[in-house]
């Protein structure tokens, strides 16, 4: 997975300041943030059910291997394959002999995140296949060459404009030559194109949102069809996800469904939800003659025992993404992951080391909000705090900040010495200021000031105060 | 000074470092509502930080050993109250998570923390009703992050604050929402965090109140510091200064 955390602030600073961006995310609040709470809202038992969903998935996460085995069992039962991936590099030969051996060229995509984390669609390229999005969003990107900045709505960082602009450039080569201006237009162009590409495909490839052990089905929620016609048109259907996608029963598999689509855009139920057993039995009109599962490690078991476990619960609903306020600010891009946001501030280092994600963690102020509204109760405040640790432990976190929370804690340590401390820079404050305000500071002091005016303390520490007021201690 | 005969009990009183350094008033604010709401303030000698700042910026080792220090300190009390949701959350909620529950210490956090409380919610909880009288004033609320997600601090602030008479409590659009403080966040993604904040700042604005209040200095001095740099007229406050009355005369030498 290429990661490029490091490029975070800069990143971070031209997203502040670019107006279409800016205004791209203000639909995050009423198309999301609004929805999920009303939906919340009329479903009674829904913190009930958040509990019972969490349970889910620990349960599953505590008996990994023996849900998988039994997946494994029932796909293999009704004809189907599963293939075992360690690492992006393993799924994507994997998916790559698949196609060779159907004799593919051109592989249509619904869905996956996970072949996003691999980098699928450029292996894909290099083998001479013509991978195509059909997820109406990943396809804009694609043919913009960029990468979702969102895990459900990969392209909420672009204008009507903006896309209107890519496909009067790239659909001329099928005749259509008038920038289109209306929503209902474009997505009429787009949907012509893509028809075409289903037929035409000879292999397709869908994420899973839910893989169930009782069954051997993978379960894809889209509001589009896509996947639908990505997994059936083609005569083989390959699944790429990862492990923790398992979920024990068809009925626990009910349950998160209730909470996923509530939890990513405040529906109560998408337009399609489709359950893929196996490939075509006998009596079948359609359906593809050969089903692929390929389930991608790529780090994860490794979480497995560690304060990361957790983040294996994620059923990757984006609520996360959508009422964070770091987020909700620079989108996506910036963190320079596949997975942004706050369970991509936890997930990234986890399956890609911490040395390259630096930023993801730290670039969060704690407040809460994300583990609020989580559907399966992750705790994701206290996790980036443990990537901090990691960080610390490893000296990889700023010279400037370790010096500065290591001088912190021998003050504290030191009352006496504390007390003369706060009254030194008490002093300092005072006399820095100007009426009474203060609007430079140096040092580390200039990134507040760059921004904001400090006031000065008005008189000597609050200690120093109350004992001199005579005041019990 | 309520003498010992009179009152309800003894609470220790932990400032905060922020307090104690930035905003001494709102430590004298603090000290005279818990009098006024029956009890004794003493402020324990020798407090220092609750050890915040190093237990989100991954020195673990640190802030247990700042917890332990502060444990230490405040065990023998039968009370402590804390003029903010973060450092009383990070008492009561992350101090026994630093500790083994095998560990001696684990158990002492356990107690501190089932006997600290927040201001507004010890407030609240006592039933304190504030005698003070305000010329028709509107005050908007800010939640702080911690004090609400991790201690539940929602309706107390705000039934207090209501009981001021002339106060008129209005709500901004998003009161919820980061003000982008988060402890050494604003240092480190000044740019971030100055969109977080100005965005609070138009959200006051939009309320059209003149003062908004909130419970921890932390956020206090962000939104402060920006309307002021904004050129706005807005005061922000400690919700203690509003309800001990001290606003306009902020404890001085």
């Amino acid at each position: 997975m290429e990661i490029d955390s490091g490029a975070f602030v800069e990143k971070a600073r031209v997203a502040l300041a670019d107006p279409t961006l800016q205004h791209a995310l203000k639909h995050i609040k009423h198309g999301f943030v609004e929805a999920r709470a009303r939906a919340a809202e009329n479903l009674p038992g829904f913190e009930s059910m958040r509990d019972h969903a969490r349970d889910i998935k620990a349960r599953t996460i505590a008996n990994l291997a023996d849900y998988l085995e039994q997946f494994e069992a029932n796909v293999t039962s009704v004809g189907g394959h599963v293939h075992w991936a360690r690492d992006a590099e393993e799924a994507r030969r994997i998916v790559g002999d698949i196609c060779r051996q159907a004799g593919a060229r051109t592989v249509t995509k619904s869905k996956s995140m996970v072949t996003e984390e691999i980098e699928l669609n450029a292996y894909l390229e290099a083998q001479g296949i013509v991978p195509v999005e059909t997820d109406l969003g990943e396809y804009i990107i694609q043919l913009r060459k960029e990468k979702p900045s969102h895990i459900i709505a990969p392209v909420i960082h672009l204008s009507k404009a903006q896309v209107a602009d890519t496909f009067h450039e790239h659909h001329a080569q099928y005749g259509f030559h008038e920038r289109l201006t209306e929503r209902g237009d474009m997505v009429r162009e787009a949907r012509s194109i893509l028809r075409e590409r289903f037929v035409a495909a000879d292999v397709g490839i869908t994420g899973a949102n839910f893989l169930i052990a009782e069954t051997g089905s993978a379960v894809v929620v889209t509001n589009e069809g896509n996947a639908d016609l990505t997994a059936s048109l083609p005569d083989t259907h390959i699944v790429v996800t990862g492990i923790e996608k398992l979920v024990p029963t068809l009925d626990d598999c009910h349950t998160l469904l209730r909470l996923l689509t509530r939890s990513a855009t405040g529906q109560d139920i998408t337009t399609y939800m489709s359950f893929f057993t196996g490939p075509r039995r006998g009596g079948d009109l359609s359906g593809p003659s050969a089903f692929h599962v390929v389930l991608v490690d790529n780090g994860r078991s490794d979480m497995i025992g560690t304060e990361f476990e957790e983040m294996l619960r994620c059923i990757r609903c984006g609520a996360c993404l959508n009422h964070c306020p770091v987020y909700a600010n620079i989108g996506g891009h910036a963190y320079g992951s596949v997975y942004p946001g706050p369970m991509g501030a936890v997930l990234t280092p986890s399956l890609s080391g911490i040395e390259k994600a630096g930023h993801l963690p730290n670039a969060s102020t704690v407040c809460g909000r994300c583990e609020e509204v989580c559907p399966v109760r992750i705790p994701l405040p206290r996790m980036m705090r443990h990537w901090r640790e990691r960080e610390f432990e490893r000296h990889l976190s700023p010279r400037g900040m370790r010096w500065g929370m290591g001088f912190w804690a021998v003050l504290t340590d030191h009352p006496r010495t504390y007390r003369i401390g706060l009254w030194i820079a008490s002093r300092a404050l005072r006399l820095i200021a100007w009426r009474g305000w203060i609007s430079r500071l140096p040092l580390a002091g200039g990134g507040w000031t760059a921004f904001r005016d400090m006031r000065a303390p008005s008189g000597g520490t609050f200690q120093r105060q109350w004992r001199k007021r005579g005041g019990r201690r | 000074m309520k003498k010992p005969s009179e009152s309800k009990g003894e609470v220790a009183l932990f400032v905060t470092c922020l307090v104690d350094l930035m905003r001494p008033e709102v430590g004298f604010a603090s000290a005279s509502l818990i009098e006024a709401a029956g009890f004794e303030v003493v402020v324990p000698k020798g407090q220092s930080c609750c050890g915040q700042p190093n237990y989100n910026g991954g020195d673990r080792n640190a802030a247990r050993r700042m917890a332990e220090r502060t444990i230490a300190l405040l065990q023998r009390y039968e009370r402590v109250v804390v003029p903010s949701g973060s450092c009383a959350a990070m008492i009561k909620l992350h101090y026994p998570s630093l500790f083994d529950e095998a560990d001696a210490l684990f158990g002492k956090a356990r107690a501190l923390a089932d006997k600290t409380q927040e201001l507004t919610t010890f407030l609240a909880a006592n039933g304190y009703v504030p005698a003070v009288k305000l010329a028709a004033t509107r005050v908007t609320y800010h939640d702080s992050c911690s004090g609400l997600r991790e201690l539940g601090i929602h309706d107390q602030p705000r039934a207090l604050l209501r009981r001021i008479d002339g106060l008129r409590l209005v709500e901004l659009s998003e009161p919820e929402v980061c003000c982008g403080f988060g402890g050494t966040f604003c240092i480190k993604y000044p740019d971030i965090s100055n969109r977080m904040v100005s965005n609070k700042t138009a959200d006051i604005a939009a309320t059209g109140a003149s003062v908004v209040a909130m419970g921890d200095v932390g956020c206090l001095m962000n939104i402060e510091g920006r309307l002021r740099r904004e050129g706005s007229s807005v005061r922000a406050c400690h919700v203690a200064e509003l309800l001990a009355g001290t606003l306009e005369t902020p404890g001085g030498n």
